[in-house]
């Protein structure tokens, strides 16, 4: 045994990897293996799962109704179909302000003298390990009706003499995009100053020796060799903004239901694991397809391993 | 030509993009120092030692000054029984998926098996769903397995099988394993295999070749995946959630317990607590890596 071990390399690989695999398989693979069977079960009286096989889970999901007003046995109730599509736009719309916000901050970093870069992205890496919920809750206390923005609001209409409202922000859909765009920017930052820091000053020299204006060099020579790190901060930012609850639990309130605080309250609240485990799986599906065509068309960077 | 000119724009949407990341964090800390009681109004700050009046009627006295939510804090059991948890959480499962990883990326980089490809994606995985999806398997397992063998043992209620700390540490090195493993995986690529030949050649066993040349050689990586693994736990809110139970709450499933109900200035006080902490060890850790380079 010891003696096949010293010789095979194949039989050391092996013994290697195995830890790995235990917990992969074992806290990963079957776990998803169990959420399909269970998706398709049903839920008993007291919360529990029966282990049935019906498509039923899912055709509630894309709003195939049985509990309808006017006596019919079916009908369309598009609302977990609404909070599908909130979800797929939330996420779209967060990404696309992050990379535009995410941008030209690692662009000023990128370009920097190398010895102040790494204050730069100090400044960078500070808010990101401040906890999660924490970021969140900062962003309860600038929104409320009492919160930092009204003070501020209010002193400045003070000071003009304007009668001052206090703004309602907080519970909003607007909030729970602010609180997504914060929550994600530095996961945008860092892969693409990873990505703009490779590019080399004499590529900008010679484009500017070959009559090109900066707005050119950009378009034509930093934008596509950055196209790296846009894409790896893509998939870290969609990804958890398609599955997160805590953001739209706390700044959305009841106004803003997303896939993961229904997904979440199948599991607490409303007790329908058999239902919640079809959703989870709808979700990982539609994350799944969705950035594997999107990184099929612009290639899987390897900056995604900075962040 | 300049290679560090940066146009105007730039400049300003930098200046603006860094005051949007820190303006939440400034109000929080500012907070921290509210003389109301609750964080739904702002009263103002503490500026006195002594008895202070808080919501108009209500008079307390605070030795503390204007850290009188700093000492309320220290004087919370639960927060000091989340901070406990969360740290023992942190660095079991740092230790665990920092050696686990390590072997996975040695066997990716240095070796072939049967299992390879599949390793490989089950370690993209993760990475690639949602955490609530991961969540939300796990709870799905821990809840059937405990309630099959429950009933199976027939356990007393005393004693019947719950989700706790074990279950959380469990999945947080299921969730670290295979981000320490990339991390080192691509340390292991850059670096040549003919300093363990030569190991090898001069007759070191494998074993020896690790300990003495490869282990060395990839500390860095190594400790940059430990890095990542610590702060993942650390900052873990989904996962945790999930597969958490009575008695194994952590500090930001504290605070989101505590956001669902009251919002007190000793929020603010742990908020303003974690803040420094972690501005202190990035620093240092930025010093260090200056450092070596």
């Amino acid at each position: 045994m010891l003696k096949r071990l010293r010789e095979s390399k194949s039989a050391q690989g092996t013994l290697l990897i195995t830890p790995t695999l235990i917990f992969m398989v074992g806290l990963l693979i079957i776990p998803l293996i169990l959420t399909l069977i269970i998706s398709f079960g049903e839920r008993s009286a007291d919360g529990n799962v029966i282990y049935t096989f019906g498509w039923h889970n899912y055709a509630r999901i894309i709003g195939i109704s049985h509990d309808c007003a006017n006596g019919q046995a079916t009908c369309f109730d598009p609302l977990y179909a609404q909070i599908l599509w909130r979800s797929l736009t939330l996420a779209f719309n967060s990404t696309v302000l992050v990379i535009l916000l995410a941008y030209p901050l690692a662009y000023f970093i990128a370009r920097s003298h190398p010895k102040r870069r790494n204050t730069f992205l100090f400044l960078v890496l500070v808010p990101l390990w401040t906890n999660f919920v924490i970021r969140v809750y900062a962003w309860m206390m600038l929104l409320r009706t009492q919160g930092l923005i009204n003070i501020v609001l209010g002193w400045l209409a003070g000071l003009l003499g304007i009668h001052f409202v206090p703004l309602e922000m907080l519970y909003t859909p607007g909030a729970v995009l602010v609180g997504m765009v914060y929550e994600f920017l530095p996961f945008m930052i860092l892969p693409i100053y990873t990505s703009l820091e490779k590019i080399d000053n004499s590529l900008y020299e010679a484009a500017a020796d070959l009559g090109a204006n900066p707005f050119r060099t950009f378009l034509r020579v930093t934008l596509p060799l950055s196209m790296p790190g846009v894409v790896a901060g893509t998939v870290l930012v969609f990804i958890p903004v398609m599955g997160t609850f805590v953001v739209s639990d706390l700044l959305g309130g009841k106004q803003v239901i997303l896939i993961g605080n229904l997904i979440q309250r199948q599991f607490l609240d409303a007790r329908d694991p058999t239902f919640g485990s079809a959703a989870s799986l709808i979700l990982m599906a539609m994350t799944l397809v969705v950035m594997y065509f999107y990184t099929r068309k612009f290639g899987f960077g390897e900056e995604i391993v900075v962040a | 030509m300049n290679p560090y000119r940066r146009s105007l724009f730039i400049r300003i949407a930098t200046v603006l993009v860094y005051f949007f990341l820190y303006a939440p964090i400034i109000g929080l800390i500012l907070f921290s120092f509210n003389s109301s009681r609750t964080n739904i109004f702002f009263g103002g700050f503490i500026t006195q030692f002594g008895p202070l009046i808080m919501d108009g009627s209500t008079v307390v006295q605070s030795p503390c000054g204007p850290f009188h939510w700093f000492c309320e804090l220290s004087k919370n059991a639960e927060v000091r029984n989340a901070t406990q948890n969360t740290l023992t959480i942190a660095f079991i499962s740092t230790i665990t998926a920092t050696i686990i990883g390590t072997l996975a990326a040695l066997a990716m980089q240095r070796y072939d098996f049967r299992l390879k490809s599949f390793s490989q994606l089950s370690l993209y995985i993760p990475i690639v769903i949602p955490e609530i999806v991961m969540g939300i398997g796990i709870l799905v397992l821990f809840s059937q397995v405990f309630t099959f063998l429950n009933n199976a043992l027939g356990l007393p209620s005393g004693a019947r099988l719950t989700m706790g700390l074990p279950t959380v540490i469990v999945s947080h090195i299921a969730f670290s394993v295979p981000f320490v493993a990339l991390v080192v995986q691509a340390r292991l690529q850059g670096f040549d295999k003919s300093f363990e030949e030569a190991a090898m050649d001069l007759g070191a066993n494998e074993l020896v070749t690790f300990w003495r040349v490869t282990l060395p050689m990839i500390l860095p990586g190594v400790l940059s995946g430990a890095l990542l693994a610590f702060t993942l736990s650390l900052d873990d809110f989904v996962i945790t959630f999930f597969t958490t139970g009575p008695g194994a709450t952590t500090l930001p499933i504290y605070v989101y317990g505590l956001l669902r109900r009251i919002i007190t200035p000793q929020v603010n006080a742990l908020s303003t607590i974690w803040v420094l902490v972690v501005f202190t060890v990035v620093l240092i850790l930025q010093r260090v890596q200056n450092r070596q380079t």
